[in-house]
């Protein structure tokens, strides 16, 4: 890069000197491009963690003034009168507990289905194809479904009617996770057990289910955390309940429907309440998602 | 010979053998059953509504439970522009998001990033509208709204989209907190096939001197164009089915009298949530069911091209899910 003297045969070098220049402006420019583009990307992940951080601090914060002993052991209160989340906290815990007894059975057994019977026919496609629709599907509609084929036709909301709708809300994701981690046995462990004599029954549960436990519990855990923030589905199913009862044929209270209601009163007692609740729920939901990312790393 | 030649064995099989393999169907065939039985059920519920208006109901603006006057475009429009402002804010941010986890990030820090992220996906849609209507609504109104409406609000066209009170409830924060909500959905799948294209690809174009950006805009992401659309779809799902979260702040206001981003307004879901449990049976139960068709309908299609866009991409590939 010597400045070049112009000399009587120096119209080329002139002109290699002006292509080098426009060669260098090139590259400064795509790199500064490039660098505008990095910047913008470490922008948008400094972004996104941004909100993960202040929804998670304010949680904590507002969440944690409002938490008292009295929060866990007494009932949801009236407008502007002492009181606690137990019902609700119990509901939940209740229906949450049951769906998941109801829901996991069947999506493990038709993820088995899917990975272990048919992995190409044409049932296989449409249940994986019907199914990554289900996992993502407004869980509000599951509500509608549940309201028009249960709560109609038993003509009271209740908690049978909240725990089949949580229950269809697991089975999706429970399949989803069972078939992959299923397919992810190798095949040797199969054949293996085949080759000894078992019968496929027993092939499935005691080999190749019991190699793929860890995953399969992940799973059940993810669909957990999923359900036990699901609102919209208990709206019109559970309903709620200002008091204490385990009959699940009344309307049972919950503690995302609660929040709901607590959280759009003007109330100030009642919106004490609903951020405790939120700290609660969200406690449960991310200590829950965290045990599962634990238990499926510890496998690999 | 006394046993039994093995074809013959594994074809009857033992009777738990044939029962575990009922079971397994039926479980299989009930996941079918449930897509049907939505579909039968809404519509069977829905249907003197459907009778009543026809496809009309898609284009009244007249909400009125009174006088039993029903037409869902108040809150069809409600849900489809949300959702727009929420993916004109998420795409470009869950792109970023996954250029920096492919590209950028240290190795150490990639998983720690990425399981951050996924977290916020993780947080239930409650909190979002909780936070959204008692802690960002007022400080958007205040630090957003305000100054833009004082900027804009001389300009003709730009005006009309910031007027109505800026009290931090509306289109806007509900399209703001659906973005939010809906990033971790698009940037996982986007890094996720960014990962699929093959390492040969991008270390030529490295090789040939490509910056970072030129490899990502010109090789990884004609590459995996299918994939990246199919990220946005499913996306794009989730945010027009979403309901706790915008509920809180749309403002549930059944009028659409004027495009301001300010204005409350409402959406599919947010109108259900708020007044099923409450609507007698009868013509407005009925509409509401017709509403939650619609809503249905729409997320099925959107979900459906997502889904055969990413299975597009992977049969490219040759990778199995």
């Amino acid at each position: 890069m010597s400045a070049s003297e112009p000399t009587p045969t120096g119209e080329f070098l002139l002109q290699a000197q002006a292509h080098e220049q426009a060669r260098l402006a090139r590259y400064a420019q795509r790199k500064r491009v490039n660098r505008v583009a990095l910047s913008l990307s470490l922008l948008a992940m400094a972004f996104g963690l941004f909100w993960l951080f202040w929804i998670l601090i304010e949680t904590i914060v507002l969440g944690f003034g409002g938490l008292a002993l009295d929060t866990l052991t007494q009932m949801t209160p009236p407008p502007n009168d002492a009181g606690g989340l137990a019902n609700a906290i119990y509901g939940s815990f209740l229906m949450v507990l049951l769906a998941t007894f109801v829901g996991t059975p069947i999506g493990v057994m038709a993820g088995i289905y899917l990975a272990e019977f048919d992995t190409r026919g044409w049932l296989a496609t449409v249940t994986r194809f019907v199914n990554d629709i289900l996992l993502s599907a407004p869980s509000i509609v599951i509500g509608l479904f549940v309201y028009a084929v249960v709560v109609t036709r038993f003509r009271s909301f209740s908690g049978y009617a909240g725990v089949i709708a949580l229950a269809l809300i697991v089975i999706p994701v429970v399949i989803r996770t069972t078939e992959n981690m299923l397919q992810l046995v190798p095949a040797g462990l199969r054949e293996a057990a085949y080759a000894l004599g078992a019968p496929k029954w027993k092939v499935v549960i005691s080999i190749t289910l019991k190699a793929a436990r860890s995953g399969v519990v992940t799973g059940v855990l993810l669909a957990v955390a999923r359900i036990a923030g699901e609102t919209a589905p208990l709206l019109f199913t559970a309903l709620s309940n200002q008091f204490w009862t385990s009959s699940l044929s009344e309307p049972m209270a919950s503690l995302p429907v609660t929040i709901f209601k607590f959280a759009m009163s003007p109330y100030e007692n009642w919106q004490k309440l609903a951020w405790a609740g939120v700290f609660i729920i969200t406690l449960a939901v991310l200590g829950l998602n965290i045990l599962a990312r634990v238990l499926t790393r510890s496998r690999n | 010979m006394t046993n039994h030649p093995p074809v013959k064995t594994a074809r009857s099989g033992p009777l738990a053998d044939r029962i575990f393999g009922w079971l397994a169907k039926g479980a299989a065939l009930l996941t079918l059953g449930m897509l049907l039985a939505i579909l039968i059920s809404l519509t069977i519920s829905a249907w003197p509504a459907i009778d009543r208006y026809g496809l009309g109901f898609l284009a009244s603006t007249t909400w009125d439970p009174v006088k039993e006057e029903f037409g869902g475009l108040v809150m069809i429009y409600g849900t489809l522009m949300t959702s727009l402002i929420a993916l004109l804010i998420a795409v470009p941010v869950s792109f970023g998001i996954a250029l920096f986890l492919t590209e950028l990030s240290p190795a150490w820090l990639k998983r720690p990033l990425g399981t951050a992220i996924e977290l916020l996906a993780a947080i239930p849609s409650i909190v979002y509208g909780m936070w959204g209507l008692l802690v960002f609504g007022p400080l958007l109104a205040t630090y957003v709204q305000q100054p833009l409406q004082a900027a804009l609000s001389d300009v003709p066209y730009l005006g009309a989209f910031v007027s109505g009170p800026p009290v931090g409830i509306g289109i806007l924060s509900a399209g703001i907190i659906l973005a939010i909500m809906i990033i971790p959905f698009i940037a996982a799948v986007m890094r996720d096939v960014f990962e699929v294209t093959p390492a040969l690809l991008r270390e030529s174009a490295y090789g040939l001197g490509a910056t970072t950006w030129e490899v990502v805009a010109t090789v990884v992401l004609p590459y995996t164009k299918a994939g990246v659309i199919g990220g946005i779809m499913l996306g794009l799902g989730r945010a027009i089915g979403e309901t706790m979260a915008v509920t809180f702040v749309i403002g549930n206001f059944n009028q659409l009298d004027s495009l301001s981003l300010f204005q409350a307004a409402n959406s599919i879901t947010s109108a259900l949530a708020n007044e099923f449990a409450e609507a007698g049976a009868g013509l407005h139960q009925a509409a509401l069911m017709y509403l939650g068709l619609v809503l249905f309908f729409i997320t099925f299609v959107v979900l459906s091209l997502s889904k055969v866009l990413l299975s597009q991409l992977r049969k490219g590939e040759g990778v199995k899910t």
